[in-house]
């Protein structure tokens, strides 16, 4: 992107550029990531982004009712097997993610620089923590039972235990202003747990969780466990809410004027709600691990489930 | 489990209930007399058990009953009382203050001063010195309570007296010991309160609700204004002067009476910080919306359809006891009772006929009687509602046991019914009937089990019969529900976390979570 708009206005007036035409650039068409593949809206329609400055990027999808529909059934679909690898393999698998952004690293700080219009330093800056931040979840897999986890000591002759359980398929609202981190440090958490997500990427920054799609499809991460779509808030929030095959719902990228209605609707499943706490707005560090990485934010989307049995002969 | 179940009120609900037992279509089909000695050669010898009542003398009933608020006894402000009534007599107990919007108000507003000028600062090892007194005085008066629960909920003696009173004293055991320790609970988490807890429990457990709710709540630093349900007011109001007893600050533990719509009233307030609410899926999600948007913490404990599943290779003789207790204990006013039985194709006709004879030696009346197994249906509109429910189950084609027990002639009482041939689509298979009423359902493979089992709304508890180790491990992990009990059913203890997936509701009540459940950033 920089390139591009170093290049575009000094270009016409290259002497070279006479005898040697300026090579035209294969422009990406930035589609949904659902099942693994990349479809386009069923519904045909897209909008226009911008950069931080004004200019036009690229056209976006914009999902319908129908792509989000589509795309929870296809998480649902995917649960039992994520859920039912094992903690380890899991770990892998979001490592790999990271091995694979580290990769395509140079492309990433070019769309987060165009989209939110970080220098070229800043964007290095988000990139490299968002690839570090899936290390740090990755990590979390084949440990936050034995944190969340315990055996109970209760009062009779019974042998007792509480498990943490991937609670299913999480909606996820990912945050509007950080395209890619605030993305994958919401999306993250919920896939280590063994869920699968769907999420609504940022209205006016889809295209880095776009690409972040692409990383996603020659990874490891089974079609369907992160499906992403990009489009309007207002036309697939509700939606998502109200939902009764979503078991809970990030609403971090949720507006503010929109939340009430939204955790109206998801009580009609009795839905988790994940809401950010009272003093995060939009300004929140994503940079600050402290805050910006939590266990409590992978527990937020697992149920605890409580086994019992008789000690005898 | 509304708790606007009406509480008094009597006039007619007698008569038709009489009535409509007296039509039950399959009464005592093949019973043998529970009262008997059968020799084995066709000759029984026929024994009553004699009555072994529980004497009321230790409870100390005054005829009126205010508001718990700030430490002292206050009428309400409206000038009105509801009578709460005794479910087996129908005879009143005692005049209960009826609160308004404004005393809601002020409890909650008493409840704020107690958190910022007492509880709060209040090192955490004192505050474990008064949960352990109140665990001590409830093991102390713990006779007296029993009694009172038997008397206002209808619960047979032997329950109150075993189960809920000791474990209501375990419960502030428990979380007593956790209160100067909450930074070794949650490492990494700065442990503060949240404040002012608004808390809603239901009729069918008041005191262990009570216990449930209160226990966690201080030990984390909060304070609490809570709401029993309007059939069972009694034995928080006894709680009253437990906390007086223990010379609890005033205004930590505040406790309103009243019809539900005081209850929306208190978790809708603005100054409340967290809302716990234990009661049905309906009014939970009525809840959900009052507080949805609000910024306030939630957790909801809602209802059940417990599947109880029986392996052919079970352990018989312990699974009949564990399906009679899944589902006739406390009259089935259990949220994760186990409602729904599935037996395995190839033992469900012996299963099913020695369930019966066990049915048949349930003995059905007098709460207060130490030898009654089922007790008193908690109130009228709860009786009714069972009655619509198994009239819905006989139309929908299932075919209704009932033993042929008597049953007193005066009070709110439901024969322990059992229902063969139900269809997975019927009401009485999806709908939470909370009474002393079992659908059997049948299955062949494990697959099919899980999918049958996991096939409602609900997700609160499950049971798994089976001597084979590893088919309950894998039952285990397939069954989407927040309790599995294997080989057993209706344990409860205060360091085991409770609480349900799906629409059963958030968060879980004992152990670990219990405690964060009422902690900042905990939820």
């Amino acid at each position: 992107m920089a390139d591009r708009k170093r290049k575009a206005p000094t270009a016409p007036s290259t002497p070279a550029a006479v005898s040697a035409p300026q090579r035209i650039a294969v422009r990406k068409t930035y589609k949904l990531y659902v099942g693994g593949q990349f479809p386009r809206s069923e519904s045909g329609r897209s909008y226009v982004v911008r950069a931080a400055d004004g200019a036009p990027l690229a056209n976006a999808v914009r999902s319908s009712r129908k792509d989000l529909r589509d795309a929870i059934r296809t998480a649902r679909g995917a649960v039992p097997g994520w859920a039912g690898k094992t903690a380890m393999n899991r770990g892998q698998v979001l490592y790999r993610v990271a091995e694979l952004m580290e990769g395509r690293r140079a492309q990433f700080i070019d769309e987060v620089a165009a989209a939110e219009g970080l220098s070229a330093a800043a964007a290095q800056a988000v990139v490299d923590r968002a690839i570090d931040r899936w290390v740090w979840y990755a990590g979390w897999a084949d440990k936050i039972s034995q944190v969340l986890g315990t055996v109970n000591p209760v009062g009779a002759s019974y042998f007792n235990f509480t498990i943490p359980e991937a609670t299913g398929v999480v909606g996820v609202v990912a945050p509007e202003s950080s395209s890619l981190l605030g993305l994958v440090s919401r999306v993250a958490p919920a896939v280590v747990g063994g869920n699968a997500v769907v999420v609504l990427a940022s209205e006016s920054r889809p295209l880095p969780a776009v690409t972040l799609g692409e990383v996603l499809a020659t990874s490891d991460v089974p079609g369907g466990v992160i499906n992403i779509l990009t489009g309007l808030r207002r036309e697939l929030v509700p939606i998502m809410a109200s939902h009764m095959d979503v078991n809970a719902i990030d609403t971090w990228g949720v507006p503010r004027e929109m939340r009430t209605a939204v955790e109206e609707a998801a009580v009609e499943n009795v839905k988790r709600v994940a809401r950010p706490p009272r003093n995060v707005d939009e300004r929140f560090d994503w940079l600050d691990d402290r805050r910006a990485q939590r266990p409590e934010w992978i527990a937020a989307f697992l149920e605890m489930k409580t086994v019992w049995h008789p000690i005898g002969v | 489990m509304s708790p606007k179940a009406p509480a008094g009120k009597s006039a007619g609900p007698r008569a038709i209930v009489a009535s409509k037992r007296g039509r039950s279509p399959d009464v005592g089909r093949g019973t043998p007399s529970p009262s008997s000695w059968s020799l084995g050669d066709g000759q029984q010898i026929p024994w009553e058990y004699a009555p072994a009542p529980e004497s009321r003398e230790i409870v100390q009933l005054k005829s009126r009953y205010g508001l718990f608020i700030g430490g002292k006894e206050v009428a309400p402000r409206g000038g009105q009382w509801f009578t709460t009534v005794d479910p087996a007599t129908e005879e009143p107990i005692a005049e209960i203050a009826r609160a308004t919007v404004k005393d809601v108000d002020q409890a909650v507003s008493v409840a704020r001063k107690a958190f910022r000028r007492d509880w709060s600062t209040l090192p955490g090892s004192e505050r474990a010195k008064y949960l352990f007194r109140i665990a001590r005085i409830l093991q102390e008066r713990s006779r007296e309570f029993a009694v009172l629960e038997s008397l206002d909920g209808g619960k047979p003696i032997k329950e109150s007296r075993d189960v809920d009173v000791p474990l209501a004293a375990a419960h502030f055991w428990y979380y007593a010991g956790w209160a100067d320790k909450l930074e070794y609970a949650f490492p990494n988490l700065d442990p503060r309160p949240l404040g002012v807890a608004a808390q809603v429990i239901p009729w069918n457990f008041p005191l262990l609700m009570l216990a449930w709710k209160i226990a966690p709540a201080l030990a984390a630093g909060n304070t609490v204004v809570l709401k029993p349900a309007s059939s069972t007011p009694m034995s928080a109001l006894f709680f009253a002067d437990v906390c007086r007893q223990a010379d609890l600050p005033s205004g930590v533990v505040n406790i309103i009476t009243g019809p539900g719509e005081i209850g929306l009233a208190l978790v809708k307030h603005p100054d409340v910080d967290k809302v716990a609410f234990t009661g049905s899926t309906m009014v939970g999600k009525e809840i959900g919306l009052a507080v949805a948007g609000t910024n306030k913490a939630l957790t909801l404990e809602l209802g059940g359809k417990a599947a109880n599943i029986i392996f052919d290779d079970a352990p018989i003789d312990q699974a009949i006891e564990g399906v009679i207790n899944g589902i006739y204990f406390n009259q089935g006013e259990v949220c994760c009772a186990g409602s729904r039985l599935f037996v395995q194709e190839s033992i469900v006709g012996p299963f099913i006929e020695r369930l019966k004879d066990r049915l048949s030696t349930l003995r059905v009346g007098d709460p207060l009687d130490k030898n009654t197994d089922v007790g008193a249906i908690n109130n009228a509109a709860q009786l009714a509602k069972i009655e619509e429910l198994v009239e819905a189950g006989i139309a929908e084609g299932a075919e209704m046991y009932q033993p042929a027990c008597e049953l007193p002639a005066r009070g709110w009482f439901f024969r322990p019914t059992l229902f063969t041939h139900v269809a997975q689509s019927s009401r009485i298979a999806q709908e939470e009937i909370f009474g002393p009423v079992l659908s059997v359902l049948t299955f062949r493979t494990p697959a099919e089990a899980v999918e049958k089992a996991n096939n409602t709304a609900y997700g609160l508890s499950a049971g798994v019969w089976t001597e084979k180790g590893s088919r309950i491990l894998s039952m285990v992990s397939k069954l989407r529900a927040g309790v599995v009990w294997a080989n057993t059913f209706n344990r409860f203890d205060p360091t085991s976390p409770f609480g349900g997936y799906k629409e059963s509701g958030y968060g879980r009540e004992g152990g670990l979570p219990g405690l964060l459940a009422y902690m900042e950033g905990g939820h």
